[in-house]
């Protein structure tokens, strides 16, 4: 049996000293920020390990037919806005036959996109796969849903107007989520500007 | 002074006090998550977790916390197992935390959790308080799942995650108002089971 009595005052038998008080809050933020270190310590190896297998999926994901280790030569290339993305060339027999560009915007409905975005040589997109995103759970999150995700497939967007109907360029919207298919637009934009930057200054490529 | 039977401890939180239909209280992750039954399932699991180890950590220190600074202590521990959670989320299933996003931290403020130390766990003792930990936590998963899937079901056509026909469903089940709808229409219903008269 176990006694319940909603009605009783809290039992704490330590007076609410000022010394007390200060004393208690410390001893309790020092154990709980010293266990969270541990914590911290103890996930670290094993959160970076399952990102960057979710960079090796997503690479595997965009391009294909490559014979080298993409993510052993990445490079960084700087945009026209002044960051950098990073490029995982792919390559077979040491030619370039693909490059997987992950890319971002920040104009998410929570904060930041994260994708990676595969091209062929001739800045065809062949696969875009979501790497990080905060959007709302059954919305903003429907980007890697097939439904939206194939407007991009095979298109190169040196032809089409990669941006939503409503700012118009050609993407039909996700519906309820125009900000997440506008962000997530820009990004693969962005992505395709960079790779024709990068390509032009390295025409033996 | 009332007395609880251990098996009544846990039971409460199921169906007679069931922090969500019931009690009404930690309604915003309620709401935000259940747009699919795995998030719904995932955040009452991770809602469990620090609620029970809450509880733990609470009623064992409850003795040892003078009353002014109850509160600030408490959301303290609150607070860091809400981060352990949510780094062992990062690490071990990252799919689930990609979903969940934003709604973990937020755990910390869901008032089931505080409202669980105040007025059970710093009152009771250790073995009582798990088991009012386990009792709520497994009544809001059951109540989140519940409603993931029928929001699931009607918004997009699907059950856990199997989608039955390639066409859309009623969108407004996935957007916040259906969230407000569904839980509407369970209220009222276990309402009627509850106020009918026996026959």
């Amino acid at each position: 049996m176990v006694l319940v009595n909603p009605n009783k005052a809290n039992m704490a038998t330590i007076k609410s000293t000022f010394v007390n008080l200060l004393v208690t809050l410390t001893v309790i933020t020092l154990v709980a920020g010293l266990s969270l270190g541990f914590v911290f310590q103890w996930t670290k190896e094993p959160i970076a390990a399952a990102q960057m297998q979710k960079q090796l999926q997503a690479i595997e994901a965009v391009v294909k037919d490559y014979d080298n280790n993409p993510v052993m030569e990445k490079f960084k290339v700087a945009t026209t806005l002044g960051d950098s993305l990073e490029f995982f060339p792919a390559k077979s027999k040491g030619t370039l036959i693909g490059m997987a560009i992950k890319s971002h915007s920040s104009k998410g409905y929570s904060g930041d996109i994260s994708l990676m975005v595969g091209f062929t040589v001739n800045g065809e997109i062949q696969n875009v796969v979501v790497i990080e995103h905060k959007e709302t759970p059954g919305l903003g999150s429907k980007m890697s849903d097939s439904k939206f995700l194939n407007q991009f497939l095979e298109k190169n967007p040196g032809d089409i107007n990669l941006r939503v109907k409503k700012d118009g360029g050609s993407i039909d919207a996700i519906t309820g989520a125009t900000i997440s298919s506008r962000a997530f637009s820009e990004a693969v934009q962005k992505a395709y500007e960079t790779f024709q930057l990068w390509k032009n200054g390295n025409p033996q490529q | 002074m009332a007395t609880l039977s251990n098996k009544e401890v846990f039971l409460k939180g199921i169906i007679r006090e069931n922090p969500v239909f019931v009690i009404l209280l930690g309604l915003c992750p309620t709401l935000g998550v259940t747009s699919s039954a795995v998030n719904g399932l995932g955040m009452g699991i991770a809602t469990l977790f620090v609620l029970v180890m809450s509880n733990v950590v609470i009623s064992s220190v409850k003795n040892l916390v003078p009353d002014k600074v109850r509160i600030p202590a408490f959301i303290v521990i609150i607070a860091a197992f809400v981060t352990v959670v949510q780094l062992l989320m990062a690490a071990y299933t990252p799919a689930l935390n990609d979903q969940l996003g934003l709604f973990i931290p937020l755990i910390v403020v869901n008032c089931i959790v505080l409202g669980r130390a105040e007025a059970f766990a710093s009152r009771n003792t250790m073995g009582a308080s798990i088991l009012d930990g386990l009792g709520m936590g497994v009544g809001f998963t059951l109540a989140l799942t519940l409603l993931g899937t029928i929001r699931e079901l009607l918004g997009s056509l699907s059950v856990f995650g199997y989608k039955l026909t390639e066409s859309d469903g009623m969108l407004v089940f996935v957007l916040a108002p259906g969230a407000f709808i569904t839980l509407g229409f369970i209220i009222a219903i276990m309402s009627w089971l509850k106020n009918r008269k026996p026959a």
